[in-house]
């Protein structure tokens, strides 16, 4: 058995007295894929921002590799691997690609106090990473990322954490912004991420983006964990039904079906 | 009109890829399109229209050594102050307090040495230890504080003002504080090369120099460029940002007090009135110069490019014959088509380089 990368003990956190997350427990492993499952509000921010250092949990515990942390800090959490990938790629659309991939890790040359950037190296390590990914279609580490598709500034920040050693990369709702043909494309990112033995904790509402890719599920319902289970375990309507708040999804669409009525065409 | 920049840019991607040239050798001739994706290329047209436009209507005497000199004397004391706060802007910061600070310096020179007759480096070290005083707490307010730098900067501005007409008042009981500075200081900080190129001139290029090293040059400027791209993103990428945005504040105050110190020297002492104008000036300068004004963009050939513009502006007027009451009225609109200019430029900096897949589908 392979010991988990990352575990979570009873993990409560609470705002002003009202709870947001209480006695969350997982773990994931070097090279599987732990899919977060949870509609708006469940408390999956706070449990990503509990993960990455942002939030300390009220009560329970943070395990890596075996040993109890605390994480004071994004940056506590950083120095152990534990990588967090936000919705928009946590990216700055006015900086060039290799700018922002270097940012707070800047390559320097030159002896003090003469130290200086070096932009060249930085380009081209960035567009390499990239292309390791499958982005060819950026050549140059002078563009800017704002002129790069969501999906490629996902893939951007992906390489950037993967290449500063990320073990545990997690990735809120990395595919809700995406089309098709993109989304698809940062599935098979994460699945390369965890063919190198990445921890992956994937973030999202979408059922079919967490079952192409995950081996194991948590379902969030209010802050408490409502269902865990292994791939193959469930169906896609049984999942969706408990992330709706247990009500049955086909009966919602059947309601919905008989107040808008036939579609009509002009 | 946005429309047509957008299309215009992305015919002008699909041009060469139609002659088959692969990317990396593209870059052998000057590279026109490059260009449009400066920060600076809307400032640097700023700059050339208003200068041919003042070289037409001003003629020779605007041409002249007395007329250049006037307007580089204008922009170099206004650079000293606009590019550290320029820096502060791409960071997403504003500093308002410039103008108090250009006063709070002058009068603490002009105490220290004038008044009480300490020597020249010892007002001068009061002087410039002023400005990082405020630029600190300046900074310190705003990063501890969710109170937007603009309400910090103010509420500074107007608190400083008042506080060194009042310590000025008390000891001198007159808000003009003469001072006699030594031959040594005053070829420092306030002499008139060949009688017309004040030395600030020297300072502000030097200046320029530094500011831009940092900004383009260092990892620091990566960190500069990151608090004003998305402070949040910055933080949890490990840079301080709080110790960014205090350390640029402090360079803005030091800008403005270095100019309270040339003033004073060239003067030959302090008003407590003085550098007011240096408050919007420099935002202008800045903002013409292509620095987006929410921060994350911008660089230091547009600033300096801005305040060369200024400069030509509020100097020029007078070398027309015209009334030079619509000085500001000139400003007020070219600030306006300033910004409007440097929007379009931005975006096709940000279309360039989707343009194939965008015509694609």
């Amino acid at each position: 058995m392979v010991a988990p990368l990352l575990k979570l003990n009873d993990v409560s956190k609470s705002f002003a007295g009202s709870n947001a997350l209480s006695e969350i427990s997982l773990e994931v492993k070097p090279g599987e894929v732990l899919c977060l499952l949870g509609d708006n509000g469940a408390g999956k921010s706070t449990l990503i921002k509990v993960l990455s250092g942002v939030h300390k949990p009220t009560s329970g515990t943070i395990e890596v590799d075996g040993q109890q942390r605390v994480f004071e800090s994004p940056k506590d959490a950083g120095d152990l691997g534990i990588a967090t990938v936000h919705q928009y790629g946590g990216t700055f659309p006015l900086m060039s690609v290799a700018r922002c991939f270097f940012v707070g890790e800047e390559p320097t040359k030159g002896v003090w106090p003469f130290h200086y950037f070096d932009k060249k190296t930085a380009g081209l390590i960035t567009v390499q990473e990239m292309q390791k990914l499958g982005i060819t279609r950026v050549t140059d580490g002078s563009r800017l990322v704002g002129s790069l598709s969501g999906g490629e500034r996902q893939t951007l920040a992906i390489a950037r954490a993967v290449y500063f050693g990320a073990r545990v990369l997690i990735l809120d709702e990395p595919t809700s912004a995406l089309g098709v043909k993109q989304a698809t494309h940062v599935l098979k990112i994460i699945m390369q991420a965890r063919a190198q033995g990445i921890a992956v904790v994937f973030v999202t509402h979408n059922v079919m983006h967490a079952m192409a890719v995950g081996d194991q599920f948590a379902v969030l319902i209010h802050g408490e964990k409502a269902d865990e289970f292994r791939k193959g375990e469930r169906t896609r309507e049984q999942i969706t039904d408990l992330m709706a708040g247990g009500e049955a999804m086909a009966a919602l669409e059947a309601e919905l079906a008989s107040l808008t009525g036939p579609v009509r065409l002009p | 009109m946005s429309s047509t920049a957008t299309t215009g840019s992305t015919a002008q991607v699909r041009v060469p890829r139609a002659g088959n040239t692969p990317p990396s050798t593209s870059k052998a001739p000057f590279d026109w399109r490059r260009l449009t994706h400066r920060p600076e290329t809307g400032a640097l047209v700023g700059t050339l229209s208003v200068f041919i436009f003042f070289a037409t209507f001003g003629g020779a005497q605007f041409l002249s050594t007395g007329g250049t000199a006037s307007w580089l004397n204008i922009a170099a004391e206004l650079a000293i102050i606009a590019l550290p706060v320029g820096l502060l802007m791409i960071a997403g910061e504003f500093d308002l307090s410039v103008g108090s600070v250009v006063a709070a310096s002058s009068v603490t020179l002009a105490l220290v040495s004038g008044t009480y007759g300490a020597p020249a480096i010892v007002g001068v070290a009061a002087a410039l230890a002023v400005g990082l005083l405020v630029g600190f707490v300046n900074g310190y307010i705003v990063s501890r504080s969710k109170v937007p730098s603009f309400i910090v900067t103010l509420a500074m501005q107007f608190a400083l003002a008042g506080l060194t007409l009042g310590i000025a008042r008390l000891i001198t009981g007159s808000t003009s504080i003469p001072l006699t500075a030594d031959p040594v200081s005053k070829a420092i900080f306030g002499t008139l090369i060949a009688g017309q190129f004040g030395v600030a001139i020297f300072w502000a290029v030097g200046i320029a120099l530094v500011v831009a090293w940092i900004l383009q040059m260092t990892k620091y400027g990566n960190w500069i460029f990151a608090t004003g791209g998305d402070a949040e993103s910055a933080r949890a990428a490990g840079i301080p940002v709080r110790k960014v945005k205090i350390g640029l504040f402090m360079g803005s105050a030091l800008g403005a007090s270095l100019v309270g110190i040339i003033q004073t020297m060239l003067y030959n002492g302090a008003q407590t009135g003085v550098g007011q104008s240096f408050v919007f000036n420099s935002v202008i300068a800045v903002v013409v110069g292509g620095v987006l004004l929410t921060g994350g963009y911008g660089s230091v050939v547009g600033v300096a490019l801005g305040c060369l513009t200024f400069a030509v502006v509020n100097q020029g007027i007078y070398y027309t014959g015209w009334n030079s009451d619509w000085a500001s009225l000139i400003l007020g609109i070219l600030l306006l088509v300033a910004v409007l200019m440097n929007n379009t430029f931005r975006r096709l900096a940000l279309s360039s380089g989707t343009g194939k897949s965008k015509a694609k589908k």
